[in-house]
């Protein structure tokens, strides 16, 4: 009940018809030329002074990748990537260490106040430290002092391999395995920079943490590496927003994501995904083929919260292991296609220990001529006593070209579970859009209010700020979609 | 207020209007009555500009001015309501965020800023007690789950909310049991003054017994056949609409 009603604000945005975050920032880049092979890998981690087994376990799962098939079972088609076609490492070159924001250049700075995310008015907004991620390496870290007094390790991955090695070679890899599937495989080779998150036992982070990924330089992909450890009895939520610029050519985004929740652990991570979707025609667009996968030990509990917008192609599906007796998973996602745009996106929920449980609320939104699908996994194993899933899976039509589609896949080992499946099919009636007319409210503006009262459950899961910002981009990205 | 001059209307094709004419001023209220599929709902629907009807004739007038070229919102801005004879549900949209909206965007259409929230806070709890309506209420989903009764409710509130200048009320046959009946009446009568022109469209003369029209219309084969006072309504009510079928073709 306590949302921020932004439909004035959802107006606004209106007005800029065209993707309003296309455009380019020119910072000099240090770019690697296209190609993938061992010499590659190892010029990355040279390049970020990475130590010897970092390298190693790079080249394992450069080689594991090698001897890997790019997936086909995703309700997608596009064309495949030429992943020798594509350079696997560029950053800004002025060097990227600042201590405040008076030396970060003044270009970027520019970049992020049309992205309405200044660090000025970040660091006013008290309780958000934002460690920026831009073409993959950290440009600037703020509130790290704040965190550090509390014990909390909050910075690039790439300075956690160098400052923090023993938790990052502990972990890395642990969730998400380098052969866990092609493109965590190809990250775990090549991945260029990301977060890492610490939190010591029994703190609870005392703000949200929050990082904006950008991609910036073109024919670069974007190979992110997130780890998050919560150590017993913690707490975080982590804030994760993504812009990209427009495109021609197809860029490629393969991240990893990697949490870890301790014994009465707690991590919400929350995720607004913008990436350049490609044109009215489906030329252009992000392909987001992303693994996230956060790990659950007794009493813990992991929530992904997603409201996923952008990209020509997703392939996504953030999941919880519940492997500790009493751990909670919960998935809250928003999917948005338009025009061409393709989404096979949802989440798996695996029950190992007892007494564990889980939700599922999927909101599914087509338009134009978009495939929006909801594939989803609720896993009982043998010793998961008393195990109980609710999933519910909405889908919102709107027009006659576009399709909804759910696979909902359940498998359970044990009698005692207790799983429910919901699911609904509508569309956005003439009578709705009539109705609001009749009262004042244009057609836009109705398609907002009624994709917005759709998505609310998932909205309202996430923090304040961001739940501003996606309820503007559920707007923008259903401009026009309505004849 | 309203003025409707030899108005003709049709949908697919088919004729439902055939040359209405009708004159609504400020302060009245004039009830519009006839047989199911005489074209009451649609002469409704046709004021407020929904368009699958076609206007192949005619023009509507509001305080003069000729809504031709008036889309919906546009009329509704203008200061037209219509209360819908089957409300449709927004789910999780709040009836709260909705009114809130309807009243920004039609102050928007009307080139005015948005009405402060304190302001309108005021207002929602102003209208909410005038017409007897629980704090709860406010904060459901837009008819989602709502009885009969709570649906008319809401539709009488946003009325209230919205002031506007011509209200048309759509009752053609939705059988409204006695606690929806009151609401609607006791909301109308609330809600007369000398600014305001209501058009209530009902298939019974029991809605009439409580809402006292200034006029009662008789549409049938989209014309209206008769005019007068609410005695006529009575006398429909005794004596059926067929006598009236037959002066028409008369």
């Amino acid at each position: 009940m306590a949302m921020a009603y932004t439909e004035e604000q959802l107006k606004k945005e209106l007005e800029t018809k065209e993707y309003e975050y296309g455009f380019y920032t020119d910072i000099e880049s240090d770019t690697f030329p296209k190609g993938l092979n061992e010499e590659v890998v190892i010029a990355i981690s040279k390049k970020k002074e990475e130590p010897e087994w970092m390298t190693q376990w790079r080249l394992e799962s450069f080689r594991a990748w090698k001897e890997m098939k790019e997936p086909e079972w995703a309700n997608v088609d596009y064309e495949k990537p030429d992943f020798q076609d594509i350079s696997y490492y560029s950053a800004p070159t002025k060097k990227p260490k600042y201590n405040s924001l008076d030396e970060v250049d003044p270009e970027l700075l520019d970049t992020f106040k049309r992205l309405g995310i200044s660090l000025d008015e970040q660091k006013k907004l008290a309780g958000v430290a934002v460690d920026i991620v831009m073409d993959s390496v950290s440009v600037a870290t703020t509130f790290r002092k704040t965190l550090a007094e509390k014990g909390i390790i909050f910075c690039s991955i790439s300075d956690a391999i160098k400052e923090h090695p023993e938790l990052v070679r502990k972990y890395l890899g642990t969730v998400v395995p380098q052969k866990d599937n092609f493109y965590a495989a190809l990250n775990s080779a090549v991945f260029s920079d990301g977060s890492f998150c610490y939190i010591p036992k029994g703190v609870r982070c005392p703000m949200e943490l929050s990082t904006y990924f950008r991609i910036n330089q073109g024919g670069t992909g974007q190979f992110e590496r997130t780890l998050l450890i919560a150590d017993e009895g913690s707490y975080v939520s982590y804030l994760e927003g993504c812009t990209a610029p427009s495109r021609d050519e197809n860029q490629l985004h393969a991240a990893v994501v990697e949490l870890i929740a301790m014994d009465n652990a707690e991590i919400k991570y929350s995720t607004v995904q913008n990436w350049y979707p490609g044109d009215k025609d489906g030329k252009g667009g992000v392909f987001n083929f992303v693994t996230k996968r956060g790990w659950c030990e007794n009493h813990a509990k992991i929530s992904w919260t997603q409201v996923e917008t952008g990209s020509a192609i997703t392939w996504k599906y953030p999941s919880c292991v519940l492997k500790g007796d009493y751990s909670i998973g919960e998935f809250y996602s928003i999917a948005v296609t338009n025009n061409h745009q393709q989404a096979d996106t949802g989440t798996k929920m695996v029950h190992l220990g007892k007494n564990t449980r889980s939700t599922i609320i999927s909101k599914g939104i087509s338009a134009g001529q978009s495939q929006n699908s909801y594939r989803g996994l609720v896993q009982v194993h043998s010793r998961a006593e008393n195990a109980r899933n609710f999933s519910q899976c909405d889908s919102l039509l709107m027009g006659n070209a576009c399709g909804a589609h759910t696979f909902p896949y359940i498998e359970v080992k044990n009698k005692t579970a207790q799983i429910e499946h919901e699911a609904t099919t509508s569309k956005i009636g003439e009578d709705q859009i009539f109705y609001c007319n009749q009262r004042g409210i244009d057609t836009e503006s109705a398609i907002a209010l009624i994709v917005n009262g759709f998505g609310k459950e998932v909205l309202n899961k996430l923090p304040m700020e961001f739940a501003v910002e996606a309820q503007k981009l559920l707007q923008i990205s259903l401009e026009g979609s309505v004849g | 207020m309203l003025k409707i001059k030899n108005l003709h209307a049709s949908v697919d094709g088919k004729e439902i209007l055939r040359g209405i004419n009708l004159e609504i001023n400020a302060g009245e209220v004039h009830a519009i009555m006839g047989p199911n599929g005489s074209g009451k709902s649609t002469l409704a629907a046709a004021i407020a500009g929904k368009e699958e009807f076609e206007i192949t004739e005619g023009e509507i007038y509001l305080g003069g001015e000729n809504l031709e070229d008036n889309s919906p919102e546009e009329r509704a801005h203008k200061g037209i309501f219509l209360s819908f004879q089957y409300p449709v549900e927004i789910p999780g949209v709040s009836v709260t965020n909705f009114i809130k909206t309807a009243i920004n965007e039609s102050r928007k259409g009307r080139g005015q800023e948005d009405m402060p929230a304190n302001q309108m806070l005021k207002l929602i709890r102003e209208k909410a007690e005038l017409l007897d309506i629980d704090r709860k209420f406010l904060s459901r989903s837009l008819n989602e789950g709502f009885s009969g009764g709570e649906k008319k409710r809401n539709e009488i509130f946003q009325m209230a909310m919205l002031e506007p200048k011509l209200a048309i009320l759509d009752e053609t046959d939705s059988g409204l049991d006695i606690d929806a009946l009151r609401i609607v009446a006791n909301g109308v009568n609330k809600l007369r003054s000398k600014d305001r022109a209501i058009m209530v469209i009902t298939h019974y003369q029991r809605l009439l017994e409580y809402i006292i029209p200034d006029f009662v219309h008789v549409i049938h084969n989209g014309k209206i056949v008769k005019s007068g006072t609410k005695e006529l309504a009575l006398e429909l009510e005794e004596k059926g609409y067929d006598w009236l079928k037959n002066e028409a073709v008369v």
